[in-house]
């Protein structure tokens, strides 16, 4: 059940607890698929999550995931995680084993879960946006409370893709919000250079759905935009658009150096990490001390050395798996 | 039996399925309140409303997504693409989302959609509206795609398309829609995978499919004046295909012609016949021919816009040719 928002201790203690061990938890197992990828334990394409777990947790939190729904893009470990998937099936997908999410057939780009509502995962920018307003369709024809997620990069947002998909959820009053994770490089491009505009917030005006920009460094301003978007998008049938501004300490994936940006642009946004804040935030509140953070920290990181060796011990899929999935 | 038009046809298919399932909704491009482009689905949204019969703007990789993601959702949408000209501004969410959702979820999300049009060479439309495109969506693994020729066949081909639970890409010929023939009322379903022998015979196999099939049987009339008798099967279905009757038909002619009116370079008529030469080799008494779309762009010329196109004449110079006779 998602969290809500009072102003009541206990209930904020625990939101803020549940928010900042999925974000524990997101950057812990970013860092150890970082090192698998090292060493060729993952192969392919591995577009890592660190800088931007506010993003996920935020969002995510505050749905129902009985009803609600996800949709994300190539850069998805993060939402994933949110969504309850477990380290172990992720990583083991990241291994291409056979008890991955998929199977083994995705990978990195492609995790789903049909039960914790999570539909992809997708590795063509922007492919995944009418996707999701479809996934809203569904909703508004059967009358079901729920609402869509929809996150994609700020690379997405010249995709006609995006365009057609926000005309298209106005036009039919769609329970979506789409959620533009700008973390400010398409690949190695700054999005200032390729974008008509800076805010990119205002790109859905043009459809008639009110954008806002957020900061992505702080969790809980996530968290209220995300609901405060949402429960308009399930009462009053409108969609939402969000840019939360976010930042990758990464580059683009486990191939990109990121010479494109420089050392202090990095470390000044380091120095607002969302966890970091967080743990400020809820030191300051008697949330948590710092040596219940070591014990959680510890334990996190317990849970993705597992996953690794959950992934490691788990079988490859079977060579006659290949022609299976295919066509029902 | 009642004489029915394609288009007639493809509606009553539609009718019978969106009263029988709830979760069936059509969405496309006039659709609704023009009662469709070609007029296939009117007074559909008169019968089952707005929220299931839906208009969309001119975007089709957005109502085209927009089907992939209510189907792995839970619903059944028919998308209708006013021509396949214009489904290739939606050729990622076939290619890159419908095809291969499940084998990329690990068999976890299906796409329960079909994806309907009106295909291939009209009249006077010139190179960008004009075409048939059936090769680049045979291409892909994860989609079944289907080409009727007959009323008969559109209405229960439709009707097992709609019901089945893969991505079905179903092509309609534009110049079709008009044709009228024998419809039952009655509910029946025709399979994918199985090709019909339209025609009996020995000496030669003529294999095709959808509108060309008209000109086939007209040059089959005609080589049987000559003395060639000729088998003629009309295939259906392309994925899957129905390998056995092909198989089957030129073991027994030894003799094949192939007419597929897309362009000739890695097409499905070319694909079948490298089947052909690999599993019907020992067979074969001639090298199996292949008329198909000459190898240009359509022109706009009616002259010209014929001699690109597969004719009975042409078709009935390879069945000659097959037989030593040109």
């Amino acid at each position: 059940m998602a969290l809500s928002r009072k102003k009541n201790k206990e209930s904020n203690k625990r939101l803020s607890l549940k928010l900042f061990r999925t974000m524990l938890l997101i950057r812990r197992f970013e860092e150890r698929a970082s090192q698998m990828y090292g060493i060729r334990k993952i192969g392919g394409f591995c577009h890592l999550y660190i800088g931007q777990e506010a993003v996920a947790a935020g969002s995510i939190t505050s749905l129902d995931l009985t009803k609600d729904y996800v949709v994300s893009a190539y850069r998805d470990h993060g939402q994933a995680l949110a969504c309850g998937l477990s380290p172990d099936e992720l990583m083991a997908e990241l291994f291409g084993k056979k008890t991955g999410c998929s199977k083994g057939k995705g990978g990195s780009m492609h995790f789903f879960s049909a039960e914790k509502h999570m539909l992809g995962g997708n590795g063509i920018v922007g492919s995944q946006i009418p996707v999701a307003t479809g996934v809203a369709l569904k909703l508004k024809y059967k009358k079901e409370p729920g609402v869509v997620l929809c996150f994609f990069g700020d690379g997405a947002i010249h995709q006609g893709a995006f365009h057609e998909s926000l005309n298209l959820a106005k036009i039919w009053d769609l329970p979506i919000v789409y959620i533009c994770e700008n973390n400010q490089y398409g690949m190695g491009t700054d999005f200032k250079r390729v974008s008509s505009v800076t805010e990119l917030s205002i790109t859905s005006s043009a459809y008639g759905i009110a954008g806002e920009q957020v900061d992505g460094m702080d969790v809980m301003k996530v968290y209220d935009a995300v609901s405060r978007k949402t429960a308009t998008a399930r009462n009053d049938h409108v969609p939402g658009f969000l840019e939360i501004k976010t930042y990758r300490y990464k580059g683009h994936s486990m191939s990109d150096p990121a010479t494109y940006r420089t050392k202090e642009e990095v470390a000044a946004y380091k120095e607002q990490d969302p966890i970091l804040l967080l743990k400020v935030q809820m030191i300051k509140n008697r949330e948590i001390t710092e040596e219940k953070y070591k014990k959680l920290d510890n334990e996190i990181k317990e849970i993705c050395r597992n996953a690794v060796s959950f992934a490691e011990g788990s079988e490859e899929p079977l060579v006659e798996s290949l022609y299976k999935d295919i066509i029902a | 039996m009642a004489e029915k038009s394609m288009r007639e046809a493809l509606r009553m298919a539609m009718d019978e399925e969106m009263a029988r399932d709830k979760n069936i909704i059509l969405l496309g491009e006039e659709v609704a309140q023009y009662n469709g482009a070609y007029k296939v689905s009117q007074g559909l949204l008169d019968k089952y409303g707005p929220e299931r019969v839906i208009d969309t703007p001119i975007s089709e990789e957005g109502f085209t997504g927009v089907g992939v993601g209510a189907a792995m959702a839970g619903l059944r949408p028919i998308v209708e693409w006013m021509t396949f000209n214009f489904a290739l501004m939606a050729i990622d969410q076939i290619y890159s989302n419908a095809s291969k959702m499940r084998y990329m979820s690990g068999g976890q999300f299906g796409v329960p959609a079909v994806f309907r049009g009106p295909n291939g060479p009209a009249e006077y439309l010139a190179a960008q509206h004009s075409q048939a495109l059936q090769s680049i969506y045979a291409h892909v693994p994860g989609l079944k795609v289907v080409s009727p020729s007959t009323p008969y066949d559109a209405k229960g081909m439709l009707k097992s398309a709609i019901r089945d639970d893969n991505p079905v890409i179903f092509m309609e010929a534009e110049l079709m829609y008009g044709w009228k023939g024998e419809v039952p009322d009655k509910e029946y379903l025709i399979p994918f995978g199985e090709a019909a022998v339209k025609q009996k015979g020995n000496d030669v196999t003529l294999l095709g499919f959808s509108k060309p099939m008209s000109v086939i049987l007209e040059a089959a009339g005609e080589l049987t004046k000559e003395g060639i008798n000729a088998e003629v099967i009309d295939l259906r279905s392309l994925r899957p295909l129905d390998e056995h009757s092909i198989y089957a038909s030129v073991r027994k002619t030894n003799r094949c012609v192939i007419i597929d009116e897309a362009w000739p370079f890695a097409s499905v008529g070319s694909h079948i016949g490298w089947l052909i030469s690999k599993n019907c080799f020992d067979f074969l008494d001639a090298p199996v021919e292949l008329v198909s779309s000459e190898d240009v762009p359509m022109p706009y010329n009616h002259t010209l816009e014929l001699a690109a196109q597969p004719s009975a004449e042409k078709i009935i110079r390879a069945a000659r040719r097959t037989l030593y006779r040109e």
